[in-house]
């Protein structure tokens, strides 16, 4: 991680992952080998702030980047990092169908629920009832349909070899994804297949709260709809 | 063992995370000063009750407070 100063909103979840993406690396001695494939979100400029080689792929076509950057160079480190909206929206066949073929590829996924970037719109993961600039009488599901448990649904395929979901919110939660996102990364190295890290994650200019108010608004709303854990690992002996 | 922590007080956007973090609860935004960007930073008010547990940088979104510790 270098010194150039964040352009993310105070609180964000996105700062916190970032830093620990860059000490997983930086643990790992891959900073001369991994590849990040940035998004089109709010994450957009995360090739500003890690000091690893990154490409920037069109709105949810992260994953097919990887993919063919992973095939090409396959003794690198390769991750996508995407937002709901670029991952579980526009993205959702390139996701699905990586993860099938069991890529050897990390997906760290920052989930907030909305669409940061461009105004706090309504996402595929917004919840039930939840009001967004789209939505702003609440998600109905006549109207919007259901909230897509997009780790839910990776889980399931052949694919994968690591699925996890897990916060920022907390020091405690920072440690246990730190180490998810590690796992995930020696999985994509020793070709074990596909790993998505899901992070829950906070927008709190986007849910027009205090990082604090929504520290605890994701405690009481996000957990319980996209419950915290290890939901599959094909690696464990 | 006791620590002290220096924030970089420009980079800080006063999110108030390591505030609610800090178990020793000796963690304040500073009510007066603020920096360039207009954000009033993080300050310590009782800096000799600091543990040196890293958990205001562990959650410190912008990676602005370095810890050290007193061995
Ligand atoms: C092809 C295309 N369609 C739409 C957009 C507009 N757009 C930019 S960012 C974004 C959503 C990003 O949301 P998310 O992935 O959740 O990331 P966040 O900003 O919340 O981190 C959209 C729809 C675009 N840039 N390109």
């Amino acid at each position: 991680m270098n010194d150039t100063p964040m352009h993310y909103c105070p609180g964000c979840s996105h700062g916190v992952v970032h830093k620990l993406i860059a000490e997983v690396i930086e643990e790992m001695g891959m900073t001369d080998r991994t590849i990040g494939i940035s998004p089109v979100g709010c994450a957009v400029f995360a090739y500003n702030y890690l000091d690893i080689d990154w490409v920037e792929a069109a709105h949810g076509r992260a994953p097919a980047c990887a993919s063919a950057l992973k095939r090409l160079w396959p003794d690198r480190l390769v991750f996508t990092y995407q937002g709901d909206g670029d991952l579980a929206c526009i993205g959702t066949g390139e996701t699905i169908h990586a993860l099938n073929r069991g890529e050897h590829i990390t997906i760290i996924f920052i989930n907030n629920a909305i669409y940061g970037m461009t105004g706090g719109q309504m996402a595929p993961t917004t919840l039930m009832g939840m009001k967004t600039s789209t939505c702003p009488y609440g998600r109905q599901s006549d109207l919007h349909g259901f909230p897509l448990k997009i780790t839910e649904l990776a889980a399931q395929l052949e694919g994968t070899a690591y699925v996890t979901r897990q916060t920022v919110h907390t020091v405690a939660a920072i440690r246990k994804a730190k180490k998810a996102i590690r796992k995930a990364f020696e999985n994509s190295i020793h070709g074990q297949g596909s790993s998505l890290v899901e992070v829950v994650s906070t927008c709190s200019a986007g849910w027009k709260m205090t990082p604090r108010q929504a520290n605890k608004w994701l405690e009481e709303n996000m957990v319980p709809y996209y419950p915290l854990g290890d939901l599959k690992d094909t690696t464990q002996s | 063992m006791k620590g002290k922590i220096i924030v970089n007080e420009e980079r800080c956007k006063g999110c108030d995370l390591c505030v609610a973090a800090c178990p020793m609860h000796i963690l304040e935004l500073s009510p007066l000063n603020v920096n360039s960007k207009g954000y009033h930073f993080v300050v310590q008010k009782a800096p000799e009750s600091c543990t040196g547990c890293t958990a205001c940088a562990i959650c410190c979104p912008d990676a602005c407070i370095t810890v050290y510790r007193e061995r």
